[in-house]
């Protein structure tokens, strides 16, 4: 190693340094600012000179402690995720789970889609590639049902807004679904409703080695810096609008009002939730004003995350896009099973809780 | 001349991508030929699995994520990865030099 090499290693290591303490700055700023909302909400309406007495005082209290505290959580989160992101590619995985047999495969497929970046855009291409490296078709599945579904948008404001527990719930569902729907496809062995085209690439395997991807430690967390900038810029105003509903449900919707439609007494509504929640589209984000509606309102809570998931995960434009490469009996296979785990699920966790 | 290709399907990030890419080589005078692949057999063909993905004279340098401009420039005027290829290193003209182990 000649001097030149050597310089440049220390170069190096100096800017990582540089990177590393600037996180840890902004890590004690974030912990500042958690610390310290309560304190903040009592000042500024103290300040406007309203009083946490009334309905209104008390929603507007709620408000302004509630939305700062989730932005800050999904923030945290955010970066977190965009960080991991750059160890665990769709590549890695994929090695990870080629030639797995279904239970453990499916188990490990499920795990992993929370962990793996997945944009919906390359979801053809990945299924296809998956197929190709000797990952079967029920792991490959399970993957996919997890990965847009459980991911760190959804946990992060589960957790901001509802608590740890919900968080976990919805976790625990969402697996739960992804393993037993992977599981029971792949035990039907549908592969020849695949698309004949895709049914032809599959003779061509390919290898599942992924490269060994080396980035420095200021690339990786740039990439959490980008990975904020991009969600919580698409998101906020969501949160402002779930959170604010939900200040003002507090005080202006009769208690209990959905409890006669989505009670833990009302045997059918989780089935009717999860259909009602088939056609409906939306990101982790957007339903999250509704989830707080219902939630505050009486509904019980495994109808509301079977609710949730079924919006998220079976979507007209994901069947669009699966229509590609799947024939149309599996893509009915593929919605009717994952919509019966939904049903199933929600009606264990609503007798568990 | 370099032959870049834009790997993606259409949506909003491989677009950014593509624009970044553009900016970057008229920013800093490469002479180098866009091309965006959206056809998924195409895509597949290069092993990708985690679309945008820059390929930069049938070689893939970079997938799954939108590179900084930064990024961008040295991946398009680097000299192909040898032995001490490495990300991070702001100095790309001691990369354009070769090799140096």
């Amino acid at each position: 190693m000649d001097s030149s090499q050597q310089h440049s290693g220390k170069a190096l290591q100096v800017k990582n340094l540089k990177w590393i303490s600037g996180v840890l700055a902004a890590a004690i700023l974030w912990a500042l600012l958690y610390g310290n909302l309560e304190w903040f909400a009592a000042l500024s309406l103290q300040v406007a000179g309203i009083s946490r007495a009334n309905r209104f005082g008390e929603a507007l209290y709620f408000f302004i402690y509630e939305v700062p505290k989730v932005l800050l959580l999904l923030t945290a989160v955010v970066f977190l995720m965009g960080v991991v992101h750059t160890f665990i590619s769709a590549e890695r995985t994929r090695a990870l789970l080629s030639g797995r047999r279904t239970g453990v495969g499916n188990v490990m497929a499920a795990c992993l889609g929370i962990v793996t970046p997945f944009c919906s855009c390359s979801a053809v291409p990945l299924f296809i590639g998956f197929l190709q490296a000797g990952v079967p078709l029920g792991v490959t599945f399970s993957f996919l049902i997890s990965a847009p579904m459980i991911n760190e948008v959804a946990l992060a404001l589960l957790f901001g807004m509802f608590g740890w527990k919900v968080a976990l719930l919805y976790s625990a569902m969402g697996l739960a679904v992804a393993i037993i729907a992977g599981m029971v496809i792949g035990k039907l062995k549908m592969e020849r409703f695949l698309e004949e085209w895709v049914q032809k690439l599959q003779e061509k395997t390919v290898s599942a080695e992924a490269e060994n991807d080396a980035m420095s430690v200021d690339l990786r967390i740039r990439e959490g810096v980008r990975h904020v900038r991009e969600i919580v810029g698409k998101v906020w105003l969501y949160i402002v609008i779930g959170v604010g509903l939900g200040a003002g449900i507090h005080g202006y919707v009769p208690e209990n009002f959905m409890a006669s439609l989505m009670g833990k007494s009302v045997w059918w509504s989780v089935p009717v939730a999860v259909l009602i929640g088939v056609p409906m589209y939306s990101n982790a984000a957007g339903i999250l004003p509704v989830v707080q509606a219902l939630l505050g309102k009486g509904a019980a809570l495994g109808t509301v995350m079977a609710f949730m998931m079924s919006v998220i995960a079976l979507s007209a434009p994901e069947m669009i896009i699966l229509r590609k490469v799947l024939k149309p009996r599996l893509i009915a296979v593929f919605a009717g099973i994952v919509a019966a785990g939904l049903m199933l699920v929600g009606f264990v966790f609503n007798l568990v809780l | 001349m370099k032959k870049v290709k834009i790997l993606g399907s259409g949506c909003a990030k491989c677009n950014q991508l593509e624009e970044a890419v553009k900016a970057v080589i008229s920013a800093a005078g490469i002479d180098a030929s866009v091309e965006k692949i959206e056809d998924i057999q195409q895509i597949m063909a290069y092993n990708v699995i985690s679309t945008p993905a820059l390929v930069v004279d049938e070689k893939v340098v970079s997938k799954g994520r939108i590179p900084s401009h930064e990024e961008i420039r040295e991946l398009l005027t680097v000299a192909p990865k040898g032995c001490c290829g490495s990300h991070g290193s702001h100095d790309s003209a001691q990369k354009n030099g070769g090799c140096c182990c």
